[in-house]
């Protein structure tokens, strides 16, 4: 009896959990079936699902019009370049906040987390205005800076709550052997947080390289990534669901592909914590 | 020891970047634009302009619509120099131009022709007499409709149609066993979107935005009387889920045979008409705008244009490429690479004068018609303190046209009632026309 209730259950949860996992997958399985469809078929009532004229089509023609490979690259430097200095700058501070927590410390964790709270529009002109007085407009390396700066206080949040859970005690009896702040840093407490480590970099890495906004308005042509590649695929007048379907399917690939590789690392560090 | 890496790469990083960032030359026009069939045609084009002009380089920058309204809207108000030409609608034009954020183009080619221009579009984009931005391709609205399914039904749509008469062959031709509505009208909410649309149907029925004085009409009986004549009829003889419909949807729906009437831009025609992408190719009959009691044809007129921002250093080269993309040569370059039916339309008197295109595009002679119907300085019967057609061009209209196209779409989707909608309109406009400065 037991047995049976067990294998039920589990039955149960197998088809759950590919449910729920279909639904959250399907929208992007959608956008891939539709970038192999003619416009007509890809805004057809009732929609087709698999039984359709395949064509490479749209493929081909996104291929001849954009320079995929410039825009893959600079969405590769920002959103890898932004989270390598993001995370340089959070792990000592996150480490400050875990180990040597004042008063304040909570407040200043929601100070950083309130910056992430006003709307990105609302500082749409100053810092336009700070970027071309720089000539930063355009540049890789002002993106990369921008987006260090909007994706810091996710970093150092993240980290915090993994550092939190490294018990204190280990880097005291580090200390007493005698290692230096540094060497405490470096050999004791992050070889322990690789795991929380390696999950805030990739999920950073993600929502850079998600990242619409700023990549969208402080770029036009040599910084512009990904995201301007999809925009450019979307018509007032005129049907474009097909093309603009296999513009994203190129522009996701990408992650895509790297979240498959890191799923151990991701969901490890985005469930158990960094010391387990 | 990570550490240490993770700096080291993020150097690394940052040098590559800022290596890659230093290339540039110098006489390169950056040209933003919009993702529009005879945009995308230009650009496959530009071997002709770069083999006369070999020391301009071109650089296109093609965004959606609205990104790139936001894009471009950001850079000229900080003079941030970062396009040489903008493609810009005939809503920007004029505002654009009296902010000093447009060079007047005075420095276009010779034989550029400034006569041929269709006198309407060339009012659009000049100011005080000074033109500034040359139009690249434009439209009005017009009714399009299944010739098979009118005879069917037994009815008959005049060359100058009343709304009336528009009601009732819609409401023969729907037949919802088989999916095929009678009419098939913008809903979606946005100023660009149903707004267009019912701005220019009110202004068919007498009705205006403002009286003289900015005061809004949401609560005159033309408002009223043309809300629920749209309502009514879209909900008798419209498709399903119409209050999400804009061009695009409305497209899908004609060209696979599911709408009798679709009423919407000129520049419709030629997809509907195109036999690789329309079931219905052969099937279509055209009409001018309707009229709902008093003579006004509803005013539509849109063209999407070429300006030259006052930040670039570069104006002299941007208007070469202005000229060339504008001007009647450029017709004909397409014309001999891709066919007559292709060429971008509603600009230049010359292109309707010409036989060759008159036969490859049998709805020339209606789209010339409803132009040059279309008056954008007296949109409506009664006086108004604005201009424009189915918009009202003051920076305010985009947020405002698009709140009240949400309360319209409202009253279409049924969530509320013509009422309801009106009074929403009426209490949210007196609201930022206040706020604006407009009403004292």
């Amino acid at each position: 009896m037991a047995r049976s209730t067990t294998t039920r259950s589990k039955v149960i949860f197998t088809v759950i959990g590919w449910t729920i996992g279909f639904l959250i997958f399907f929208p992007i399985l959608w956008t891939f079936l539709t970038s192999f469809k003619t416009e007509g078929t890809a805004i057809a009532t009732p929609p087709q699902f698999l039984f359709f004229d395949w064509t490479l089509e749209n493929y081909h023609e996104v291929q001849s019009r954009s320079n995929y490979f410039k825009h893959f690259s600079n969405s590769v430097v920002i959103s890898v370049g932004s989270t390598l200095i993001g995370l340089a700058l959070a792990i000592p501070a996150a480490w400050a906040m875990a180990f040597s927590p004042t008063k304040r410390t909570k407040d200043i964790l929601m100070w950083m987390l309130s910056t992430k709270m006003m709307p990105s529009v609302g500082v749409l002109v100053p810092l336009y205005l700070i970027f071309r007085d720089w000539g930063l407009l355009d540049t890789r390396i002002g993106l990369v800076g921008v987006l260090t700066l909007i994706n810091l206080p996710i970093i150092v949040w993240m980290l915090y709550t993994y550092f939190k859970e490294i018990p204190g005690e280990i880097l005291e009896a580090a200390r007493m052997d005698g290692a230096s702040l540094m060497k405490e840093i470096v050999y004791v407490l992050t070889p322990m947080a690789v795991p929380g480590i390696a999950s805030t970099m990739l999920l950073n890495i993600i929502l850079a390289w998600n990242e619409a906004f700023w990549t969208l308005n402080l770029t036009t042509s040599n910084a512009a990534p990904l995201t301007q590649f999809i925009a450019s695929y979307s018509s007032p007048e005129g049907l474009f669901w097909a093309k603009l379907s296999a513009a994203s399917t190129m522009a996701i690939a990408p992650i895509l592909i790297m979240g498959w590789f890191s799923q151990k690392q991701l969901v490890r560090g985005l469930t158990f914590g960094a010391v387990k | 020891m990570l550490t240490r890496t993770l700096l080291l790469g993020a150097v690394s990083a940052l040098a590559v970047a800022s290596f890659a960032a230093s290339a540039s030359s110098a006489e390169t026009l950056t040209i933003a634009t919009v993702n529009n069939g005879d945009m995308v045609r230009m650009q496959k084009l530009t071997d002709d302009f770069t083999k006369k002009n070999p020391d301009i380089k071109l650089e296109w920058v093609t965004l959606e619509e609205n990104v790139l309204r936001q894009r471009v809207t950001t850079d000229i108000a900080t003079k941030g120099g970062q396009y040489d030409i903008m493609t810009i609608g005939t809503y920007e034009v004029p505002i654009w131009a009296k902010q000093g954020w447009l060079l007047p183009l005075d420095g276009l080619a010779k034989d550029y022709n400034k006569d041929d221009l269709l006198p309407a579009i060339r009012d659009a984009v000049s100011v005080d007499g000074k033109l500034y931005a040359s139009p690249f391709y434009g439209e009005s609205a017009m009714v399009m409709y299944r010739k098979d399914l009118a005879e069917k039904a037994g009815v008959t749509i005049p060359e100058k149609p009343t709304w009336d008469q528009i009601a009732d062959a819609a409401k023969k031709m729907t037949d919802k066993s088989t999916e095929t509505y009678g009419i098939c009208l913008r809903g979606k909410a946005g100023w660009g979107e149903n707004m267009a649309l019912l701005t220019a149907t009110a202004n068919s029925f007498g009705a205006r935005w403002f009286d003289e004085k900015w005061h809004p009409q949401f609560d005159q009986p033309e408002w009223k009387q043309a809300l629920k004549f749209y309502v009514d009829l879209m909900k008798e003889a419209g498709p399903p889920g119409a209050s999400s419909n804009g061009f695009n949807e409305n497209l899908a729906l004609f060209q696979t045979g599911k709408c009798g009437i679709w009423i919407d831009a000129t520049v419709a025609a030629s997809f509907v008409t195109n036999p690789k992408e329309s079931k219905v190719a052969d099937k279509v009959g055209y009409a001018l705008f309707p009229t709902g009691g008093v003579e006004n044809h509803g005013n539509w007129l849109w063209a999407w244009n070429l300006g030259v921002p006052a930040g670039t250093k570069k104006a002299a080269a941007a208007q070469k490429f202005i000229s060339w993309a504008t001007d009647k040569a450029y017709t004909e370059l397409v014309a001999s690479k891709e066919g007559w039916a292709n060429v971008p339309p509603g600009t230049r008197s010359s292109l309707y004068a010409n036989p060759e295109y008159q036969k490859a595009a049998p709805f020339a002679k209606i789209t010339l018609d409803a132009m040059t119907a279309a008056n954008t300085s007296k949109p409506t019967i009664k006086p108004v303190p604005y201009t424009g057609g189915q918009f009202v061009a003051i920076p305010e209209f985009q947020g405002l046209g698009t709140a009240v196209g949400q309360q319209f779409s409202a009253a279409l989707a049924g969530s509320m009632t013509v009422d309801q909608a009106l009074q929403g309109a009426q209490a949210l406009t007196t609201r930022e026309m206040t706020k604006g400065g407009y009403i004292k």
